[in-house]
């Protein structure tokens, strides 16, 4: 009590900050944490008050036990999948000297930039009814890709990437030297694997399989495309109760279920395995010896790479070419028409989307890189509090706080329903952890004594933040930029439940047309997408390459 | 002359571990100190000097006590209004500034007009030389440099108090020395009061008019550095600054004390009453050491132990009977020879001062 009254007398000193802090909290409090609160007393509401009634449901009807199972069957096996798939690829990036290596790289992590289902959409094209391969190469008429199979193949594509950038984070900061000790005190190539490498990263493994399983269970995309209706999972059924059966209360009831899973493997991940990771950040990269592998094991792993890069260019390039083919699977003829649809029928909604990420991410960007300085440098009470509820939404599924924001905005005292504002919001504040989490890592190498040192000649909290640390976190900031708006512009989940006849996402569109059978034009959208995404990602990277160099020769501390 | 910088009674306490106890860093510390002085601030790591500095800059709130500079009180200000400057122990220089634009930072935060402010900085340039350094990015300086650049960011403000925390550990040996004597130089050339922490007991001796030294968050001894190393306060002083044999006699009057049966000269008058059991303390270069045989008046014999060459000095550890083990340090050993582990020898350990008992 005493300490947080003589936190708050130090931050009243700056009177500037302490608004800050103020605004912060309280906007964390109406746009993170109430939407979760109404989706929750939601879930809880009966007929004649509050109880489990919802929840019996389970128990009672198949679809929503098969939902719940399916969920779970699929994130867990797609998480050993992508984890397995990941560290491979770590492996063969971080220790050995196989060839390509910057151009797998790029291909394996290409699926994070493009809309999070366009796999499903390149399996369609591959593998449904009117499938090159299905039907045209061997001749199958009815085979269904729909169900499990097809969503754990689109969702391995789709997350393989995220497991992979992980994994080969842990690994690079194995120190290799460790490897060349365990083969100088005579261990084989094999007990040096098994013995040493892998132990040391297993955390990480860990790790990585939760953020896979958290990411497979709130995705919305791949499974509402690939599912299928004797399939049900837990997110796609919670849209259809409330946009088809208009079930609020359900609805929310399956989003507390998906809550569930994600918020556990979340507070395991961050909280147990992360404080076990082995990992020494030092920021010198130390030089692989590459003698740990065999030249045997360094091709057969450098085989499963160059396979799922070839898929990545097989799954673009079909997408590429079912947006210019007239009719897959029975006319392909080239032609435009699905591109003209775009930009004549779909260019309204080309126009929202860029609006829309184009204003959530430098916000989103800016509260990271703020709430990451306060986190990091400044005490004061509910410092704690305000960390937890803004990386709250890295654990909550999109289609949770979608669910979350319907029932907060709908109605008094803040109706926000239909406008931009919503959405802009929304992606304000699901994607500030992205930035809080980079400013933090940031933040930690740089010296604090330089922004002592600023204080200390006379300049206050904010006008430290503004003329030292945000040029010195600059590049994380803009690298944060980057994947913010990525996420932006290829959010699904919640983005769904918030768009309207005058505001709506490429993204939906996508969802739509697949819906309707359109697959060219869902193609075509794709295809513009991802060149809108890699424009943005161009610019950005080149305005970060200019300021990086000025920053990055410098000595922290 | 007149108290520039004073504390009183204050007193940093630190969160125990997991709700355990509170530690205490700085123990109800009173400090006075002059305009114009040079203060170090010495102890061993963990003794609570950085902590005190870092109450006098305001980055550490006091639990308890006050901070006056001059007639102000300012241990509730923030630290940008307190009207100090502190070169930091990793320099802490903007390294997305250049030099001219890191030294004119804290003139910019004063809102000085730019003709002023470049004039004001140019000359202070001018004093480190750097002025052919000014354009430079501080990723492109040398170590010594760049520690010329924090010492000029601070000077430039002509602050009431310049602080300095341990900032040449960082270099080495030799542009330590070089260092410490621009330092001091220019401490003395602007008179401004100072306040510096290091763990290193030349530099505070080279530098400081007055040394204050540290121990578990309390002051042990503040006084001139020829007065500490002839006449610390107490054990841990003597054993801290410099080297020292510690012997048991017993005081006979002011000026003289028995060891092991010889009666031997203090250094100084001892008010220490006659009878008293005391502890002595005795330099190892002040010690005369002779072969056994010649004539060495009142030296006590004992016998070479071990035997090191180091070079501009010789270490000997002697043993002596009914002392014990008695360090002794020759210098120029190239020149006077060496004594062989095994011989007999005399030692006559010159002046002795009595530390007080109980301490």
């Amino acid at each position: 009590m005493r300490r947080s009254l003589q936190e708050v007398r130090l931050l009243a000193r700056d009177p500037v900050l302490l608004v800050l802090v103020v605004v912060i909290m309280a906007s964390l409090l109406v746009f993170v944490v109430y939407p979760l609160v109404l989706v929750l007393l939601q879930a809880f509401r009966t007929p004649d008050g509050f109880g489990l009634d919802n929840f019996e449901l389970i128990a009672q009807r198949r679809l929503y036990r098969n939902a719940l199972r399916n969920s779970l069957v699929v994130g867990a096996v797609v998480g050993v999948c992508s984890v397995v798939l990941g560290y491979i690829a770590a492996y063969v990036m971080t220790r050995t000297d196989a060839p390509l290596k910057r151009l797998f790289h790029n291909l394996t992590i290409l699926p994070i930039v493009s809309p999070p289902f366009a796999g499903a959409i390149s399996i369609l094209f591959l593998f449904g009814f009117n499938g090159i391969i299905t039907r045209h190469l061997l001749g199958l008429d009815n085979f269904s890709i729909y169900g499990f199979g097809g969503v754990v193949a689109s969702q391995i594509f789709t997350f393989t990437p995220i497991a992979y950038l992980s994994l080969r984070g842990v690994l690079a900061g194995i120190n290799p030297t460790l490897e060349d000790a365990a083969l100088n005190v005579g261990a084989s190539r094999s007990q040096v694997f098994w013995r040493v490498v892998f132990p040391l990263s297993l955390p990480g493994v860990a790790s990585a399989f939760l953020v896979v399983l958290i990411e497979s269970m709130a995705d919305f995309g791949n499974p509402l495309v690939l599912a299928g209706a004797a399939f049900p999972m837990l997110a796609p059924q919670a849209y259809l109760e409330i946009t088809g059966s208009f079930n609020l209360a359900r609805g929310a009831m399956l989003a507390a279920v998906l809550l569930v899973p994600s918020v556990t493997a979340f507070a395991i991940q961050r909280y147990y395995i992360n404080k076990r990771q082995y990992v020494t950040v030092t920021g010198k990269p130390t030089a692989s010896t590459s003698k740990s592998v065999s030249p045997a094991a360094k091709w057969a792993l450098f085989a499963v790479v160059a396979l799922f890069g070839l898929i990545v260019i097989a799954f673009y390039g079909v997408i590429l070419l079912g947006a210019s083919t007239a009719v897959w699977g029975f006319d392909y003829s080239v032609t435009l028409r699905h591109f003209r649809y775009v930009f004549e029928v779909g260019w309204d909604t080309v126009k929202d989307t860029v609006i829309v990420a184009v204003l959530s991410t430098p916000i989103s960007g800016v509260l990271g890189m703020l709430i990451a300085f306060l986190v990091v440098r400044r005490r004061f009470p509910g410092k704690g509090g305000m960390e937890f509820m803004s990386i709250l939404n890295f654990a909550v599924p999109g289609t949770v706080a979608g669910i979350g924001y319907i029932l907060a905005f709908n109605g008094p005292p803040l109706i926000l329903t239909g406008t931009l504002a919503i959405l802009v919001l929304n992606f304000v504040f699901r994607y500030v952890p992205v930035g809080i989490q980079s400013g933090i890592a940031v933040l930690r190498q740089i010296d604090p004594s330089i922004e002592e040192a600023a204080q200390n000649l006379g300049a206050d909290g904010i006008t430290t933040f503004r003329k030292v640390t945000l040029p010195l976190i600059a590049p994380a900031f803009f690298s944060g930029l980057v994947f913010g708006f990525v996420r932006a512009m290829t959010a699904i989940s919640a983005a769904i439940f918030l768009v309207s006849a005058n505001w709506n996402l490429m993204t939906v569109q996508i969802l739509n047309q697949v819906g309707s059978g359109r697959l060219g034009v869902a193609a075509a959208f794709s295809v513009v997408l991802l060149l809108i995404v890699l424009a943005a990602i161009g610019i950005i990277s080149l305005i970060v390459g200019r300021r990086a160099e000025a920053a990055s020769t410098v000595r922290f501390g | 002359m007149a108290i520039d910088l004073k504390l009183v009674r204050l007193r940093k306490e630190f969160a125990g571990h997991d709700g355990g106890a509170p530690v205490v860093a700085v123990d109800d510390v009173d400090l006075a100190i002059e305009k114009g002085a040079m203060v170090t601030l010495l102890g061993p790591s963990g003794c609570g000097k950085t902590t005190l500095l870092r109450m006098i800059a305001g980055f550490e709130e006091p639990t308890s006590g006050e901070v006056w500079f001059g007639q102000r009180r300012v241990d509730r200000l923030a630290p940008n209004a307190r009207d100090t400057a502190m070169v930091f122990q990793s320099y802490a220089i903007f390294p997305h500034l250049n030099v001219y634009e890191n030294v004119a930072f804290g003139l910019r935060m004063q809102r000085m007009d730019k003709a002023t402010a470049k004039r004001r900085v140019d000359e202070v340039l001018d004093l480190v030389g750097l002025t052919a350094m000014a354009h430079r990015a501080p990723s492109q300086l040398s170590g010594g440099q760049q520690q010329r650049v924090a010492l000029a960011r601070c000077i430039v403000l002509e602050p009431h108090v310049l602080l300095f925390d341990e900032p040449l550990s960082n270099l080495d040996a030799k542009l330590r020395e070089q260092m410490r004597v621009e330092i001091r130089e220019l401490q003395q050339r602007l008179g401004i009061t100072s306040v510096y922490v290091t763990h290193d007991q030349t530099e505070a001796m080279a530098l400081s008019d007055v040394v204050v030294v540290m121990n578990s968050g309390r002051i042990e001894q503040v006084a001139h550095p020829a007065e500490i190393y002839a006449r610390p306060a107490n054990r841990f002083v003597a054993d801290f600054i410099g080297r020292a044999n510690f012997l048991g006699g017993a005081v006979v009057d002011a000026r003289t004390v028995e060891v092991a049966g010889r009666r031997l000269a203090l250094s100084a008058e001892t008010p220490i009453a006659a009878h008293t059991t005391v502890t002595l303390v005795a330099r190892p270069e002040a010690i005369d050491l002779s072969p056994a045989g010649d004539d060495v008046g009142d030296g006590l014999p004992g016998s070479i132990t071990r035997a090191m060459f180091l070079g501009d000095h010789a270490e000997y550890l002697v043993a002596v009977p009914g002392v014990g083990d008695v360090l002794v340090v020759r210098s120029n050993p190239s020149q006077t020879g060496m004594l062989e582990p095994g011989s007999a020898v005399v030692v006559n350990p010159g002046p002795l001062h009595a530390l007080p008992p109980g301490v």
